[in-house]
């Protein structure tokens, strides 16, 4: 590509943050994440393609640094709530590629054992608890999981996410005030991504810096590079250490951008050019790849040893996923209550007219 | 305000506030949580005394945020706490109606998270609260997959079934009748006696019809059985108690002796939880009934405020007595 093309947008750096302390095996870490978080996604988007995604695929291009960075911020007894495109804090909290490609592939033995789609599974051990399509709906179940730590004496710090969009909800703010009046060691990372399905965020809030919001709260607010793998760490960090140290909640703007549709089925044709072409240039992914490269954290051929390793690791775990099998329809029925199957395990089912109801 | 009594007569209310006190006194894992439950004691008082003695981390008064309440309440619960939460009344569930139907009812479906939680608040009209102060709001619930809806009508039965509600490891509604909370007493035993959900209880004995019914109109029912009773007619009032999971065993099983239905409720007709205990009869056993079954409920209106207006939407004993007549003589 020559630099004519490459359009005359300046592509900026890594900031590193004032007192930033992290050992090598972090910085690659991120690295890691960040690239599983993408790379999965392409699968994703191909399977999709052949139709193996029977559902939707809501791509976070552009964002996985924030998701990344923020959760790599948590201890492992810490709690995080992912949004739709947060696949890259539940990776770092231990979810494995092949559970999620079972997941979008609705296979029997996904977490969810088909019966629902993509992220929205969660596993209270590894610490991460999945959304529902409702926006907001998480941020008051993550102010009971710090109360239930409070209560049983538990040092857990959560962090859940919430878009420019979902803080619209009337959920998003019951939540949240919650929090701050019961000052409970709750993070909340408000992502700016622009758009929220079509929408932009203009017509979401009158005053696009939601960092204000903290203010009126009650709550510690920072607004960070969300594009910045180090920055978003950073905040988080002094967020979690603020929360553990019985500062309260912190909100933590990060401003960033979706650089795909809302789902593979939107073409963003409400979107300009320029604007995703100038966003292109401040790709997190690059961005920090560079950075690695030019402080010498990693070599090029390191950097490239590092990608073969998240292909092949995917590789496995397509492959796998591919295999499992669907669910029996029949399961369908099971585990909407606490006894195993509603009709035949209630105690009282009598039917008084078999032979003509069956 | 001091601890409740254990057992002794007891009012509706005091029942409810007896078995929470007795979860909250054996069980660390439960904690409250609503508004204006702590300080004040609750709107009705039903946790009057309990911030003194639990103090505010388990008796939380909480903003006017009725999603953050319940979706709290769900957060812990997944973290192996057994929260209640207290809508002031149980209309104000509908701004929770999200985190109900949503996220406590699909969770374990979804990803096999438990949610044992209990939303309780005052139910249903006959004390002039107007439209939004008199709701029976089950059928909202009921027609959720993984939600149980409970809807004592006694004091014994309000005890025994908030303990159950509190132990059962599915998210319970739990609506208590306001009108009845100061107005019916009952002897109760001292011991840690709970009701199981999902068992219906006879009300009263009879030969010639079943009245199936739940909460308040239980009364009513028992009222017009005592009137019929004078003009010869035997009835069966059959008290649900829950409505999900429902007990079809004891429901048929009245029908079926008795050859007539009658099915009383308080909420509006259509879409009532009368209609579904109707189908159940109609499908189970047809082949028993004398007559058609019948449903006596409050007509398809707001709950009123007016007391002429409210006493003309609720179904009352008289209504009751002119159904059964015209079904027994069929």
């Amino acid at each position: 590509m020559s630099d004519s093309t490459a359009t005359s947008i300046q592509a900026p750096g890594i900031v590193v943050p004032e007192g930033l302390d992290l050992a090598r095996e972090q910085y690659l870490d991120l690295y890691w994440y960040m690239l599983l978080n993408r790379k999965l996604e392409e699968r994703l988007v191909n399977l999709y393609r052949q139709g193996k995604v029977v559902g939707g695929v809501y791509r976070s291009l552009g964002q996985e640094a924030e998701s990344v960075g923020t959760a790599y911020a948590l201890e492992e007894r810490d709690f995080v709530s992912p949004l739709i495109r947060n696949l890259g804090s539940i990776l770092v909290k231990g979810a494995e590629p092949a559970e999620i490609l079972k997941q979008y592939m609705a296979k029997g033995t996904g977490p969810s054992k088909g019966r629902d789609l993509n992220i929205h599974f969660g596993d209270v051990k590894r610490g991460f608890i999945g959304p529902v399509s409702m926006l907001g709906d998480m941020i008051p179940v993550m102010a009971g999981v710090a109360l239930a730590a409070r209560l049983k004496g538990e040092d857990r710090v959560c962090l859940a996410y919430i878009g420019d969009g979902g803080f619209s909800t009337g959920a998003s703010h019951e939540g949240w005030n919650f929090i701050c009046v019961q000052r409970l060691p709750v993070i909340l990372v408000a992502e700016d991504n622009c758009y929220a399905y079509s929408t932009p965020i203009e017509k979401q809030m009158g005053n696009r810096d939601m960092v204000t919001r903290a203010e009126g709260y009650g709550c510690a607010g920072e607004q960070v590079d969300g594009n910045d793998v180090l920055q978003s760490y950073a905040a988080a960090r002094s967020a979690v250490e603020r929360a553990r140290g019985g500062g309260g909640p912190t909100l933590i703007e990060v401003k960033t951008y979706r650089r795909k549709g809302h789902a593979e089925h939107d073409d963003q044709r409400y979107v300009p050019k320029e604007e995703l072409q100038s966003w292109e240039a401040k790709d997190p992914v690059d961005r920090y790849h560079r950075f690695l490269i030019e402080e010498g954290i990693l070599s090029k051929e390191q950097a490239a040893q590092v990608e073969r390793k998240v292909v092949a690791n995917l590789d496995a775990a397509v492959a796998e996923a591919e295999a499992a099998p669907m669910p029996e329809p029949g399961t369908a029925l099971d585990d909407v209550w606490s006894t195993p199957r509603w009709t035949a395990a209630h105690p009282n089912f009598h039917d008084f007219s078999e032979e003509i109801v069956t | 305000m001091s601890a409740p009594a254990r057992g002794g007569s007891t009012t509706y209310l005091e029942a409810i506030r007896q078995g929470l006190w007795e979860e909250m006194e054996t069980d660390e894992r439960v904690f409250l949580l609503g508004e204006d439950i702590g300080v004040y004691g609750g709107a009705f008082k039903v946790t009057d005394g309990f911030l003194d003695r639990y103090g505010e981390k388990r008796v939380i008064d909480t903003p006017i945020s009725e999603a953050a309440i319940v979706g709290a309440a769900v957060g812990a619960a997944m973290m192996g706490m057994r929260p209640v939460a207290e809508m002031q009344f149980i209309d104000f569930i509908s701004c929770a109606f999200d985190q109900l139907t949503n996220v406590a009812a699909k969770t374990r479906y979804r990803w096999g998270a438990g949610v044992p939680i209990v939303v309780r608040g005052p139910a249903g009209g006959g004390v002039h609260g107007g439209p939004f102060h008199s709701l029976q709001a089950e059928s909202y619930f009921t027609h959720t997959a993984g939600l149980k809806v409970v809807c004592p009508a006694t004091p014994y039965d309000a005890k025994g079934l908030i303990k159950a509600a509190i132990r059962d490891d599915d998210p319970v509604v739990f609506q208590e009748h306001k009108y009845l909370y100061r107005r019916i007493k009952e002897d109760l035993p001292d011991d840690d006696f709970i009701v199981p959900l999902g068992k219906a209880r006879i009300a009263r004995d009879g030969t010639d019809l079943s009245i199936l019914t739940w909460a308040a109109m239980v009364h009513v029912a028992l009222e017009a059985a005592g009137s019929l009773a004078g003009d010869g007619v035997e009835v069966e009032v059959v008290d649900l108690r829950t409505l999900v999971p429902l007990d079809e065993e004891t429901i048929l099983t009245s029908v079926a002796r008795t050859g007539r239905a009658i099915i009383l409720h308080e909420a509006p007709r259509t879409g009532g939880f009368g209609g579904e205990v109707a189908a159940t009869i109609a499908e189970k056993a047809f082949e028993y009934l004398e007559a058609p079954i019948v449903r006596v409920t409050a007509p398809d209106t707001p709950v009123p405020y007016s007391p002429p207006l409210e006493e003309f939407y609720l179904p009352g004993r008289d209504d009751v007595v002119e159904i059964a007549k015209k079904l027994v003589g069929y």
